[in-house]
């Protein structure tokens, strides 16, 4: 069977239709949504529907920071931005939409895979896996042969060895065969706000059955997305770097 | 406790038939599957030895990147898994010997090391196209096969344990604080930890050639770290004073695999491949005629380490599309200057975008379809030195350094099998070709262009001289005028 994944969503709905058709197009049939539904982007109410869908369905969807955020409603913490688009979020979502986020598990063990939005060693506190030995640190937290996880935009492969753990920057869209014999951490990038100067969204797929690991990079119309973000009249910077890809 | 090996026993969906050797890394086994009818072997590594990691890690690495190549010059992958606690891997079974087998006549034939050569870096470039560097070439993973559909010889790989895929996570990177590869052929900046130069398997094919051709390893065999370091800043004895009947061309070409510095060696396997097929174009240099490894080329390479030693940080793989071998198919019979000059033109332009580009300037001499070879006699001779002549006169303005531009008359009876060909046996990337007009002959036969297009495996760019427009028709008559 072949897995689709999203990561870091955040309320773009142009980036996600794009990932999920190319995803389809792969044959993927199930779904695993790696947090942060919501944030940043201006259809927070769309993705969260969608997503809501699928676990309706069988996908498996954990929670994240920003997820956490808009429910928990404290935004005084926060960047001035970050709190203005958390608090829109939070005014634009209905009942049953937050009472879906509240559902959301930290993490999901699914046969020997270990599916959490930030880390393994502590799924809550928000840290990020943006080094080899952060990587190699969530890679010892759990028996789970292989970790898929969010929080961090760009895409990554990690694998565990003697000390740091080795890290591999995906570049092209050639299917991976994981190795039986190690423990591997996968980042399959940000859908919905991509970082790594690249605007298309990023995703993945695994094939449970060759074992094989895929990362994709989709084009999609990051223009509208920037438009929606400016008409809600969330901070135009969240418009602007999607353009950008930072 | 280990599985017992034996004739009979299953293992996935393959059965044991014959133990065909016995190394000490691992097994391998002829085997049968009841759906598959080609010659299958099964390779097993031995994990009951108390052997290194690395040895399990490179299993594991050939596991990961059999399945993923393709092509004439590798087994073909079929499949792989565990069988209680011991790992297989099954592929096609290839008849041939190694050149490991070659070792016991040397020094071999001069123009055979270069057959030999020319066959290893095809299947080396083949393998450098698909994003993969080999790092463990040496005369035992050179499998020498002769194609039963057409009696043709070409070499196959054999082992990637050790070898670098660009688009897969590098499982031995770093692991391991030795380096990783065969001591005797391992080149230079692998023993500093690089490992996605596909260059460093040109340098092991020269030790493989300079072994084959003299009888000597060039390096010897280090049985150390420090050992193989030696490499870095000692000349190797030159070819030719082990085995004078070397002619200069080959010397030259094995003393630039074994350059320290990548950038001298050439730049791709696709170029080495090119030297070796046309020794008579060979650009000779000061290796050519070195005699020994004097103290000052030594010096000179141990300078050169110190670059090796920051560039082994930062070197990025490099595209085998930096260096293509560009064709250019020049038409003497019926010269159109406006075509010629649009023709270089062209030529110009693609050779300027690659500075390690190299240039082949090729024409098609028609040879009678029945005869006598025609060549041999005086007449045919001196057409064919005609046709030299008018090819080099043809890129003079191009203005091209020898080393970068050769010239070949093809014999053949009709020209685009003759370029469809030289295309194909030179692992040419790139074939310029000038359109001809719309004559009688082209409207009965068809264009040369059309079918070299059609048919060549390469990229194929046809040149059109700027037309002038024929003045407009009149307008016709039942065109209302306003």
């Amino acid at each position: 069977m072949r897995i689709g994944l999203l990561a870091d969503l955040h309320a773009n709905r142009e980036a996600v239709e794009a990932c999920v058709e190319a995803l389809q197009a792969l044959a993927c049939r199930r779904w695993v949504v790696l947090g942060d539904l919501v944030g940043y982007g201006a259809d927070p109410g769309w993705v969260v529907d969608w997503v809501r869908e699928q676990v309706a369905a069988g996908a498996i969807a954990v929670l994240g920071n920003h997820d956490q955020a808009v429910i928990a409603g404290d935004v005084l913490s926060m960047s001035p931005a970050i709190g203005a688009v958390t608090a829109w979020t939070r005014s634009v979502l209905d009942a049953g939409q937050l009472e879906f986020l509240r559902t959301l598990p930290l993490q999901v063990v699914d046969e020997d895979r270990l599916y959490v939005h930030a880390n393994a060693w502590a799924p809550g506190e928000w840290a990020y896996v943006s080094n080899r030995l952060a990587a190699a640190r969530s890679l010892l937290a759990t028996p789970a042969w292989l970790t898929f996880c969010g929080h961090v935009h760009e895409p990554a492969l990690y694998h565990l060895q003697a000390g740091a753990a080795s890290h591999f920057v995906p570049t092209r869209g050639v299917a991976i065969p994981l190795s039986s014999q190690r423990h591997w951490l996968a980042i399959p990038g940000s859908c919905g706000q991509p970082r790594d100067g690249n605007p298309a969204a990023a995703c993945a797929w695994f094939d449970t059955d060759s074992r094989q690991l895929g990362f994709l990079r989709v084009p999609y119309d990051h223009d509208l997305s920037a438009q929606k973000i400016r008409a809600a009249g969330l901070p135009p910077v969240f418009a602007q770097r999607l353009g950008e890809g930072r | 406790m280990p599985v017992k090996l034996q004739a009979g026993l299953r293992i996935g969906e393959f059965s044991l038939v014959e133990l065909l050797h016995e190394g000490g890394m691992s097994r391998l086994w002829g085997v049968s599957h009841a759906q598959i009818d080609v010659p299958l072997l099964m390779k097993l590594p031995r994990i009951d030895y108390g052997e290194t990691v690395s040895q399990v890690v490179s299993f594991e690495v050939e596991r990961m990147l059999m399945p993923l190549l393709g092509g004439a010059h590798v087994p073909r992958f079929f499949a792989s898994g565990e069988f209680e606690d011991q790992p297989w891997l099954v592929m096609q079974r290839l008849h041939g010997e190694t050149l490991e087998s070659l070792l016991g006549s040397t020094p071999l034939a001069p123009l055979r090391v270069a057959r030999l050569g020319a066959l290893a870096a095809l299947a080396l470039d083949d393998l450098h196209r698909q994003r993969v560097v080999h790092l463990d070439v040496k005369p035992g993973n050179l499998l020498l096969h002769v194609d039963p559909l057409n009696q043709q010889e070409r070499i196959v790989l054999l082992d990637f344990g050790l070898s670098h895929h660009a688009d897969l996570p590098d499982l031995l990177a770093e692991q391991f604080n030795v380096p990783m590869g065969t001591a005797a052929y391992i080149a230079p900046e692998q023993v500093l930890g690089v490992r996605n130069d596909p260059r460093s398997d040109l340098f092991a094919l020269g030790v493989t050639l300079y072994q084959l051709a003299t009888g000597k390893l060039p390096f010897g065999t280090p049985i150390s770290n420090n050992g193989m370091k030696r490499r870095l800043y000692q000349e190797p004895a030159a070819p030719r004073s082990l085995n004078p009947q070397l002619p200069r061309w080959l010397q030259e070409i094995i003393l630039r695999c074994l350059e320290v510095d990548p950038n001298l060696r050439h730049p791709t396997a696709a170029q080495l491949a090119f030297d070796l097929m046309h020794p008579e174009q060979v650009a000779l240099t000061a290796r050519a005629d070195l005699r020994q490894g004097g103290r000052l080329m030594a010096f000179r390479r141990w300078l050169l380490t110190l670059g090796s030693r920051v560039e082994a940080d930062e070197h990025k793989a490099l595209p085998v599309s930096r260096a293509p071998l560009i064709m250019v198919a020049i038409d003497l019979k019926q010269s159109n200057p406006a075509l010629d000059e649009a023709l270089r033109e062209m030529t110009r332009r693609v050779m300027q975008t690659a500075t390690d580009a190299r240039l082949a300037c090729v024409t098609v001499l028609r040879v009678a379809r029945i005869g006598i070879e025609p060549n041999l006699d005086a007449e045919g001779r001196s057409r064919h030195v005609k046709r030299l002549v008018a090819l080099r006169h043809w890129a003079r303005s191009l203005d091209l350094p020898e080393r970068r531009i050769t010239y070949h008359v093809l014999e053949g009876t009709e020209a685009a099998d003759a370029l469809i060909d030289y295309a194909r046996s030179n692992a040419i990337d790139h074939l310029l070709m000038g359109a001809r007009g719309v004559t009688g002959v082209r409207r009965m036969l068809g264009s040369v262009s059309s079918r070299v297009v059609a048919e060549a495996n390469c990229t194929v760019t046809v040149v059109r001289a700027h037309a002038v427009a024929p003045a407009e028709p009149d307008a016709d008559d039942s065109t209302p005028v306003p």
